[in-house]
């Protein structure tokens, strides 16, 4: 009915056409913990994925290499994450067609990504995600990280969500240049092993993938070893005085 | 009579298998005054004659920067290669906005080619009359190209267009092979002398020719026209009768050139080769 369009609301925010735009995520995945080390980039996230409060989906891939020189973990809107993949393969795709040895360095991928994501938010209608992106293309390491409104920056170590956190503060203490593998690992795994015990959403279930000049490798899924029967676990809610 | 019936749009083919329409723009390329690329493992050299259309008027600007890395220098209509050059500068803006790093210079003159190849297959588009030598640097080092109406490309170490252009290649074609390890000086003085075979009679200053350096490390900058006169006082490249007595081999080649070009404008009055 014609009478109707005097009632329709044109605002900046609601077109007439009525377009949805996220307004709040439903699949989501949690901390993605990366960072740099002697020969390339470690990064590390579980497989867990939360329905609102509920740990619906267990076996999450977060961390996925993009073309050569490259890997990307997410933390955040699953299905956001996955809309990023698919751009992101467009992109490497339209890199081998070319077929002329040029290819996107993770530098480059980054400032894609940082485009994306500024351009979706000002769109009032975000990707929902933190993304890391870590590489390595001609000698040089890099690892950055982007937010769903646009933030971006380069790091020596970055931890997203929770992690940013707990994670943190042991990766500042910890971190240096000359990390070999093993220790890089074992750094990684202490910090997922404080979010596992700290971040309702994590689960016992994670990857680590290295990416070096000769390539990306993403471990196969691995629990860590944990225990619970710490005192300070007992009672948790007993430091925290005025909770329920 | 004798009109060609198979010239009216781009788009007819004539039975001998040639679209003489865009055979016309690559001639309109060699009607342009000459420009010049050489490139070394590390740099690429642009140089060009200005010729300008009466004594009142000063000459119109053959060279143009791109980005930072690419460069171009253009023979034949200069409207249209400005019209190209602002193409090159948005697609180069553009890819460093996306990617924060520069365009590769191959992906560009594709992307420029594809462009001139759209013309030569609508009927109401007109190829553009222009070619352009681009030269420029990215990640597998130095590049020259060259782009003509017909919307081919070619990748060359070093190349010449427009008119009297062949004395310009008869020269590079002796040399080319030392270019690859050239220093920057050596590759500019080379160009300077390419730029002196195409003149005809005139003496090399810096007033009638323009000349550029890219290198990896550095960037598209047209040299200032006080430093084209220092190099070419420093290399004592003067005029064409000096340089006859200095290397007469060369000399008489280059005119040979010369005169075998004109011979093939001449006779390519009324039906133009597609030739290079």
């Amino acid at each position: 009915m014609e009478s109707n369009s005097e009632t329709k609301q044109h605002t900046l925010l609601s077109s007439e056409s009525g377009i949805q735009r996220t307004q709040y995520p439903y699949v989501t995945g949690s901390s993605v913990v990366a960072l740099k080390y002697k020969d390339g980039i470690l990064m590390a996230a579980d497989m867990g994925g939360s329905y609102g409060s509920t740990l619906r989906y267990k076996s999450l891939e977060r961390i996925k290499p993009v073309g050569k020189h490259s890997i990307i973990g997410a933390s955040g809107e699953i299905s956001d994450f996955q809309e990023i993949m698919r751009y992101l393969d467009d992109q490497v795709l339209n890199d081998n067609m070319w077929d002329d040895g040029n290819s996107l360095g993770p530098k480059e991928i980054h400032s894609y990504l940082t485009r994306v994501m500024y351009n979706r938010r000002n769109k009032f209608d975000p990707l929902w995600n933190t993304l890391i992106l870590g590489g390595v293309k001609k000698g040089q390491k890099f690892l950055g990280m982007v937010t769903m409104i646009g933030v971006n920056f380069e790091e020596n170590h970055i931890a997203t969500g929770f992690g940013n956190h707990m994670a943190q503060p042991l990766l500042r203490a910890e971190w240096h240049e000359n990390l070999t593998f093993e220790e890089g690992v074992t750094l990684l795994e202490k910090c997922m092993r404080v979010l596992l015990y700290r971040d309702r959403s994590a689960v016992n279930k994670f990857q680590i993938a290295k990416i070096t000049e000769e390539g990306v490798t993403v471990s196969q899924p691995y629990a860590l070893k944990t225990f619970w029967g710490f005192k300070a676990f007992e009672n948790p809610t007993a430091g925290a005085e005025g909770s329920w | 009579m004798f009109r060609n019936q198979y010239d009216t749009d781009v788009t007819t083919w004539s039975p001998a298998g040639r679209l003489f329409q865009v055979e016309y723009a690559m001639e309109a390329v060699k009607q342009g005054s000459a420009a010049i690329g050489l490139r070394s493992k590390t740099h690429v050299v642009l140089a060009c004659v200005n010729k300008s259309n009466s004594e009142l008027s000063s000459h119109q600007k053959k060279i143009f920067k791109v980005d930072d890395h690419i460069g171009v220098a253009i023979a034949g209509l200069t409207a249209d290669g400005r019209v190209l050059s602002r193409y090159m500068r948005t697609e180069c803006i553009n890819y460093s906005f996306n990617y924060e790093s520069p365009l590769p210079v191959g992906r560009l003159v594709v992307q420029l080619a594809d462009k001139a190849q759209v013309c030569t297959q609508r009927s109401w588009k007109r190829p553009y009359g222009v070619g352009l030598l681009v030269g420029g640097t990215d990640e597998s080092g130095a590049h020259l190209y060259y782009n003509c109406p017909s919307g081919n490309y070619f990748e060359y170490q070093a190349f010449a267009i427009g008119s009297r252009s062949q004395a310009a290649k008869t020269y590079l074609e002796r040399r080319f092979e030392n270019f690859t390890n050239s220093s920057r000086d050596d590759l500019i003085k080379d160009a300077l002398i390419a730029v002196r075979e195409t003149l005809q009679g005139e003496t090399l200053k810096s007033s009638i020719c323009t000349v550029a350096v890219v290198g990896v490390d550095e960037a598209f900058h047209i040299l200032d026209q006080e430093t084209v006169q220092q190099l070419i006082n420093a290399f004592e490249i003067v005029g064409e009768t000096e340089a006859e007595a200095a290397v007469s081999e060369e000399g008489t080649a280059a005119e040979e050139g010369a005169a075998a070009e004109e011979g093939a404008a001449a006779a390519g009055q009324d039906a133009a080769p597609m030739d290079m």
